[in-house]
């Protein structure tokens, strides 16, 4: 969020005006003095597109800030609930660029993107007017250096001591592992200084062992419970809108299972996935239990597809983790499962399922099969 | 013939005295991989015994290279540990380097990538199972008995769906299996790999298997247009898959109208790439382009 990402800045001397966060608007009155009366009230979501949504509004003296804050919180903006408010003096802006640091995927190395036209969706000056756009390449064993800073300043057409601010915004973009660094706006105020307006940071959790400070940037209130709880749990698991729960191993085949039920479902009625469930190479008995407790707390799901291919997982430890998890979760377990199971061990895997003969479990051999199976008993249900 | 990877590539393991090291180490030796060292700092001169040999545990990439000539190395280190490793191994000449780490920070992989380019090392990952060519050598964690020796190339960012293709059509074995990885930023692409098959004589026909995320399958389409002529059978996975929410691998999200998996299948089908709705129909283009090879109409 843009007052996360303004902490981020300050910290390495991106010159930024924090302002002041909060979440009841009785406390804007009083914000809005401290900071000289003329605030802009910005909502505080992780989604681009505020002001259009109506999200930042300028308040000519504290009671009106009181009144915007109010009007703002608890607005929904893109499926985001807005729980906080930043308020900013309003600033004397003379120009507006537009700055980010991001990975390059296709080179394998890092990208600034640069514009004298900020203020608006880069998308669109892509599309309006290509020609304002500056990409500078960077190689990661160099970095930006003194002389990469007036590359890029010179490229951008930006005032010369935008460099420093440059620098600074690859400190933050390095230090703090971002994948994603952009300023948009950045301002030349009325005297001549420039300001970081609005940012946003995207931070890598991949590195997140080097930064135990980021975990506080973490908005817990706003996840989704089921994925908080899964999280908790240490399963990789993401919501969706559907009634088909999925369990599987590996990320790719996950999703391909989403695609395969999806497809399957519409022959059932349009039922579609109800989530994203990795599992990971080990499916032991508790975390299959883990998991299928998670999928069966979300009252949407009427079956579940556990779709497994054993690679190093041998099939019959996923069928005695079925088994198991099944005894551990007792009354809780209340929805039809389908389970297809294939590689590693799969003969002497079927047969543990059959054997056990689980009134709720329905083996199906492959994976299409099993698809349109668990689809057919969600529509069902 | 097979890619990156053959009979005669001498192997190290970086890590291999941990846990996960040991297991595949013992894996890979199972399916005649030419092991000839391990590498642990500080556990020089000790060795690690498997089932029917015992390996040699080096102190550093540079000592395991100079003791036994190895030109490639199988990363295991944890994450934090990648990058130093990978610099060794590149700095001490090893031609290829298979990171099957999970959880690389994308700045750690920058890093080496940028400098395994200038020293002209090949990286596969990470977050790669490795690759295999049957009946000849496997590095990484791909389960060696799926399938045997043949004709198909497959290339993936997946491991599982690569576990999954191989058993579809393992009774057509392949020349080698590469999964190159889901992050962000991996050190071979699928166009690195397509390359490569296109050149190996052996194989007749290549799988290639993308997911959301980035557009690396929209630049293979366009490599394929340009320099490939052997059929080309894709699969692409993550139809379904919500805007803006990573699907288990760091690279799989789908930003803004970018990185859909839509826009990969229409960019495939463009230049004549089948692609299967699911892993299955997938494989059966695959059976029909291999027939067709086979009995040309």
């Amino acid at each position: 969020m843009e007052y996360q990402a303004k902490e981020l800045f300050a910290r390495h001397a991106v010159p930024v005006t924090l302002g002041r966060v909060i979440e009841d608007a009785a406390d804007a009155a009083e914000a809005a003095e401290t900071l000289g009366g003329r605030v802009v009230v910005k909502a505080q979501v992780k989604a681009g597109g505020r002001g259009k949504a109506g999200g930042v509004k300028l308040a000519a003296d504290p009671a009106e800030a009181t009144e915007r804050a109010r009007d703002i919180l608890g607005m929904d903006i893109k499926g985001h609930t807005v729980r906080r408010v930043l308020l900013a003096p309003a600033a004397d802006i003379a120009e507006e660029y537009y700055f980010s640091f991001l990975i390059d995927r296709a080179n394998r190395d890092y990208l600034c993107i640069a514009s004298t036209e900020g203020g608006v969706e880069i998308e669109e000056v892509a599309h309006t007017n290509p020609d304002a756009i500056a990409k500078i390449s960077i190689d990661p064993a160099v970095g930006v250096d003194d002389a990469k800073a007036a590359e890029i300043v010179a490229a951008a057409g930006f005032p010369p001591e935008a460099a420093e601010v440059v620098k600074s915004l690859w400190t933050v973009f390095i230090a703090e592992d971002a994948s994603l660094v952009e300023v948009n706006p950045l301002v030349k105020l009325g005297d001549g200084r420039l300001e970081a307006l609005d940012g946003k940071v995207t931070l890598d959790e991949n590195a997140a062992y080097r930064h135990p400070d980021h975990a506080a940037f973490e908005d817990k209130a706003a996840a989704d419970p089921l994925e908080a709880a899964a999280q908790a749990k240490g399963l990789n698991y993401v919501k969706l809108d559907g009634e088909v729960g999925i369990i599987g191993n590996g990320a790719g085949l996950v999703m391909s299972t989403l695609d395969v039920v999806a497809y399957a479902g519409e022959a059932h009625g349009g039922v579609k996935p109800a989530n994203f469930l990795d599992i990971g190479g080990g499916a032991s008995a508790e975390v299959m239990a883990n998991g299928l407790g998670i999928i069966l707390g979300d009252a949407q799901v009427k079956s579940v597809f556990v779709n497994v291919f054993g690679g190093i997982t041998a099939c019959d430890a996923v069928s005695n983790g079925i088994v198991q998890a099944l005894e551990l979760l007792g009354d809780q377990a209340n929805k039809p499962l389908v389970v297809r199971l294939d590689g590693n061990n799969v003969v002497e895997g079927r047969k543990i399922l059959a054997q056990a003969n689980h009134p709720l479990v329905t083996v199906v051999d492959t994976m299409d099969g099993a698809a349109d199976r668990a689809a057919e008993l969600a529509a069902q249900a | 013939m097979a890619i990156f990877l053959t009979e005669n590539s001498k192997v190290i393991v970086q890590g291999m005295t941990g846990a996960e090291g040991q297991k595949h180490t013992s894996r890979m030796l199972a399916a005649g991989t030419n092991i000839v060292g391990g590498v642990t700092p500080g556990k020089g001169g000790q060795s690690v015994d498997f089932a029917k040999r015992s390996i040699p545990v080096h102190g550093s990439c540079a000592e395991a290279v100079k003791a036994t000539g190895a030109d490639v190395s199988v990363v295991f280190v944890p994450p934090r540990f990648v990058k130093g490793a990978v610099i060794e191994a590149i700095d001490a000449g090893l031609g290829l380097v298979v990171v099957i780490t999970e959880g690389v920070p994308v700045h750690d992989t920058a890093a080496f990538f940028a400098h395994a380019e200038a020293a002209g090392t090949r990286i596969i990952g990470p977050n790669s199972p490795g690759l295999i060519s049957p009946g000849r050598a496997n590095a990484g964690i791909i389960p060696a008995d799926i399938a045997g020796p043949g004709r198909i190339g497959l290339v993936s960012k997946s491991g599982t769906l690569t576990y999954q293709m191989m058993y579809e059509l393992r009774e057509y074995g392949f020349t080698t299996a590469i999964g190159i990885g889901g992050d962000p930023i991996i050190g071979t692409t699928h166009i690195d790999a397509l390359r490569a098959f296109q050149d190996d004589p052996d194989t007749e026909a290549i799988v290639m298997i993308g997911e959301i995320g980035g557009d690396a399958e929209e630049r293979a389409a366009a490599f394929i247009a340009e320099y490939v002529t052997k059929p080309v059978v894709g699969y692409v996975a993550g139809f379904t898959a919500p805007e803006g929410k990573t699907m288990g691998h760091a690279g799989a999200i789908v930003s803004g109208s970018s990185g859909t998996a839509a826009a990969k299948q229409e960019a495939l089908e463009a230049v004549g790439v089948k692609v299967g709705k699911t892993p299955s129909e997938t494989a059966q283009l695959m059976r029909a382009a291999l027939e067709q090879i086979l009995d040309p109409v």
